[in-house]
């Protein structure tokens, strides 16, 4: 394996990362759009609110991960990429700016009117930015994108078979990966009406997504014959991989295994990514430009692996004490409500009292 | 259907945009992780309430702007491809390795804020404290992997084009540390607190001109506020070196700066003024031989001017005017802001309090917009004073742009909804001021619940 080689393979885990992790986050936005009023939605968005919050920044920069990876060791592959994809990308650009702001400005303000505005920007844009980056990988692998410094077509290059297909799929798997992770969520915090809410969505999403794939594997065979042939061989233990593990999911889910359910719904994400990767080898943008081709100097490379190496030292076990702290409760369900015992102190601060024995007491 | 038209000024201004409004979020972000931890340090050893809650208080906002510093910075990353594919893709092998490393110090940075905020009561008093420590490294490391990228524009290094203009023999550790790198890390560094002390401190400083003069807003004053005094003069020293380091290292930007057409010794210093399309000056004070004092300590340095440079290859004499109103600018504001801090040294050093006159308050109420100010001149003379280049000597931001025609909509569209975010930040930076004064709480998502379980009152099952 060269140098050229291993980054690609990191490129493609920060890629599964993110849609595992992010996608999450997004899919979340997806089912509080579709939480349906302030009064029936309340729960739902309260619990998506508490489950994202702690975390959503975390793993947003997995996307930050995904593109400098891109840009330093494949610049013309990212240059390319950007250059024909300036439209969805530009709607996700912005899209990831109303959602990060409405999602951290709901949260503290206190009035419902103001709080729909803003979680409408959140829910909304979580629904277009997975669209728009599943459309960009639509346009990819189905080779509309040209290299040497010419764009290609600005709209088919995303508005075809495969992006529609690949923007649906993002949206539905991250809507399957966040109900998996919510009902499971609900059930740790003891919420049994939740469990069965999320629950009856997740095996929605999973029909959906299958439904989805078996489109994809028809529009792909005209569209994206590299990726389609690819897929069908070589990456063919992946996509049954996958498989297996999106029914194992909807098994733990029906029978109320929910503690495990989330790991297998990770393993049929990530399987999939990693499938995308294997039948798209050698190829960075498929069937223009190799790894070997588009890679940087070897002195950029060897800097690459570095950081990861080190991001592997820091970052993963940074990342796990995030979560366990987060799964163990040992993270506050949502700072900005805690001011009750504060309310008291606020009023005369100069009499401030010890506000910290509050936890625990509110329920 | 779209009207094509030239993208490369519209390129240029949403850069310059949305560059300008993601440095106004990085001080908070680097610089108030460390003051929250000053007052939370203060609460566990005084045992003082209002420092706690001061730390509480801070937390939560900083949890807000930090969010928008994410999404802003996002959208630079993703126009750093949509706006310069061509540069992007001839010099990201090189420019690319800092943002690697950045990238790492991001991930610290959101993990670990969001450990402290949300960690605020339950985690043990002291682990809680040192979760806040690596916010404030990754901020400094953050900072300066991206400074390392920008001084690499300026001074580029630590690669080979081969004959195609491929880049080639790229070496990392010369790529970082480039000539630039360590004086405007520095500069950067200082400013981040001083822009961020004095941002906060003039919120409290405001309150006290208002008659709230408790305890809680004297400290909320001071652990800022001292904190950007020590930065501000600081910064004039440190400034003066990245002055002549900039004479040495990019004599044509130094000429802009100071409005130098000919080369030559005895060069004034020239404040305000400006240049016609001809090059002649025009209107300022001129202050004889203080450029060259300035510059190599002596009289008889000699400045060179931009003449001495193709016209193709040196800014304009408008961008020249551009980053010396700029230039001025910043050392008028830089200047005056030291002043300030000097008056509240001496006063403190003396009577071991504020100086008493309202005067005093309402300067340190303008100092934090004036702080900001200065920032973005800063970054005007460095970013229009490299002009016509994006990589000093290699590459022209006119080869570097995209070819999209449609920047100019993206442009509009970036404007309007940067107004509309920038607007519904400070809707709820002040919605949660009033609320604290009327010491009220937030809900929920939708309407009150006071019944919905919440995640913290499932400890005891
Ligand atoms: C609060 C902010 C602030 C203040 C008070 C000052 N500066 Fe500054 N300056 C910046 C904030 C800044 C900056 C952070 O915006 C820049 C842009 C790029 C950089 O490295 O620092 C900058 C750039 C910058 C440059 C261009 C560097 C380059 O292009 O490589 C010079 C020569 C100076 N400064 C000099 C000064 C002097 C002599 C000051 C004395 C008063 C001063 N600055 C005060
Ligand atoms: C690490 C930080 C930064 C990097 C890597 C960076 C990079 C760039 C790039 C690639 C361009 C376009 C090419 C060019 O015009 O030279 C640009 C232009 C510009 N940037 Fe920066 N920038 C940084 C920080 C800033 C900041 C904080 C500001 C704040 C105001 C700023 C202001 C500008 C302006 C005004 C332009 C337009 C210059 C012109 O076209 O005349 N930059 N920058
Ligand atoms: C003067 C230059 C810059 C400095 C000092 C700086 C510093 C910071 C800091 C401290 C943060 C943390 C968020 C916050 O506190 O607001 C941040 C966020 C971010 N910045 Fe900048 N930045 C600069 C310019 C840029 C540029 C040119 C880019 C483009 C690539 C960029 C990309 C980002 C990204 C992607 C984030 C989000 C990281 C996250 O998700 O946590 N920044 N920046």
């Amino acid at each position: 394996m060269t140098e050229a080689d291993l980054v690609a393979v990191v490129l493609f885990l920060g890629i599964s990362a993110y849609a595992v992790f992010g996608g999450a986050d997004f899919g979340a936005g997806f089912w509080d759009l579709l939480a349906g009023g302030a009064e029936r939605g309340r729960e739902p968005r309260a619990l998506i609110e508490d489950a994202i919050g702690p975390v959503w920044e975390a793993n947003h920069v997995w996307l930050i991960f995904v593109l400098v990876v891109l840009w330093t060791a494949f610049a013309e592959t990212f240059a390319s990429i950007m250059l024909t994809l300036f439209v969805p990308l530009s709607i996700a650009a912005l899209g990831i700016v109303l959602r990060g702001a409405g999602f951290a400005f709901r949260k503290v303000v206190p009035d419902v009117a103001e709080q729909r505005i803003f979680g409408g920007a959140f829910a909304i844009s979580s629904v277009v930015v997975p669209y728009c980056l599943g459309a960009v990988v639509g346009g990819v692998v189905s080779g509309r994108v040209p290299t040497g410094g010419t764009a290609g077509d600005r709209w088919a290059s995303w508005i075809n078979g495969s992006s529609i297909v690949g923007g649906l799929l993002a949206v539905t798997v991250c809507a399957y990966l966040a109900a998996v992770f919510l009902a499971s969520d609900a059930h740790r915090l003891g919420e049994r009406h939740l469990v069965g809410y999320f629950r009856r969505r997740a095996i929605g999403a999973a029909m959906v997504a299958g439904v989805l794939a078996l489109a994809g594997y028809f529009v792909m065979k005209e569209d994206a014959v590299h990726l389609h042939r690819h897929l069908t061989d070589r990456a063919l233990p992946l996509v049954i991989v996958s498989t297996v593990c999106g029914v194992i999911t909807l098994t733990l889910l029906l029978r109320d295994s929910l503690r495990w359910a989330r790991f297998f719904a990770i393993g049929a994400v990530a399987t999939v990514v990693w499938g995308w990767g294997v039948a798209q080898w050698p190829y960075l943008l498929p069937t223009s430009l190799t790894v070997e081709q588009g890679a940087a100097p070897s002195g950029t490379l060897t800097a690459v692996i570095v950081v990861t190496v080190v991001a592997a030292v820091v970052i993963f076990p940074s990342l796990g004490l995030l979560y366990v702290l987060d799964q163990r409760n040992r993270l506050e369900a949502a700072p900005a409500r805690d001011d009750e015992t504060l309310a008291a102190v606020v009023s005369s601060p100069a009499a401030g009292t010890d506000d910290s024995g509050r936890p625990g007491d509110r329920g | 259907m779209l009207l094509a038209v030239d993208p490369l000024p519209w390129a240029r201004a949403q850069m310059a945009f949305t560059l300008g409004v993601h440095i106004i979020l990085v001080p908070l972000g680097v610089a108030w992780a460390f003051m929250i931890l000053v007052a939370e340090r203060r609460a566990m050893k005084h045992d003082d309430a209002d420092a706690r809650l001061l730390a509480r208080r801070w937390s939560k906002v900083l949890a807000v702007t930090f969010a928008v510093g994410a999404v802003t910075g996002t959208v630079l990353t993703f126009e750093f491809g949509l706006l310069w594919p061509r540069f992007m893709g001839r010099f990201g092998d090189a420019f690319g390795i800092p943002f690697a490393i950045e990238g790492l110090f991001f991930f610290l940075e959101a993990i670990f804020l969001a450990i402290y905020i949300y960690g605020w009561d339950r985690l043990p008093p002291r682990m809680h404290w040192w979760s806040g420590v690596p916010i404030v490294v990754s901020g400094i490391g953050g900072t300066a992997s991206v400074i390392a990228a920008n001084a690499w524009m300026n001074q580029p290094a630590g690669f080979r084009l081969n004959a195609a203009g491929k880049v080639e023999s790229v070496q990392p550790l010369k790529v970082i540390f480039n000539r630039a790198f360590p004086y405007e890390t520095i500069h950067m560094l200082i400013a981040a607190y001083l822009v961020g002390g004095f941002l906060i401190a003039s919120v409290y400083a405001f309150a006290m001109l208002r008659g709230r003069r408790d305890r809680y807003h004297r400290l909320g004053f001071l652990i800022p506020f001292t904190i950007a005094a020590i930065a501000a003069p600081l910064q004039m020293v440190v400034g003066d070196f990245v002055a002549r380091a900039v004479y040495h290292d990019d004599p044509t930007k130094f000429a802009a700066i100071e409005l130098v057409t000919r080369t030559g010794d005895h060069v004034p210093e020239t404040l305000g003024g400006y240049l016609d399309s001809h090059g002649r000056l025009h209107g300022g004070i001129r202050i004889p031989d203080v450029a060259s004092l300035l510059s190599g300590y002596s009289v008889n340095t000699k400045i060179e001017g931009l003449r001495a440079v193709a016209a193709r290859d040196r800014p304009t004499f408008a961008q020249a005017n551009v980053v010396h109103l700029a230039w001025d600018l910043m050392l008028g504001l830089g200047t005056a802001l030291a002043l300030l801090s000097v008056w509240f040294g001496l006063t403190w050093w003396r009577k071991k309090d504020l100086p008493k006159t309202a005067w005093f308050l309402r300067a340190a109420t303008v100092a934090g917009v004036a702080s900001v100010l200065a920032l973005e001149a800063g970054w005007v003379v460095t970013e229009v004073g490299r002009q016509p280049w994006i990589v000093r000597g290699f590459m022209r931001v006119s080869s570097g742009v995209t070819s999209d025609s449609g920047v100019w909509i993206t442009f509009l569209v970036v404007l309007v909804v940067y107004l509309a975010v920038a607007a519904a930040t400070i809707f709820v930076l002040r919605s949660m001021a009033r609320r604290w004064r009327e010491g009220q709480d937030t809900v929920g998502p939708y309407a009150p619940d006071p019944g919905r379980p919440a995640a913290a009152g499932q400890e005891g099952k």
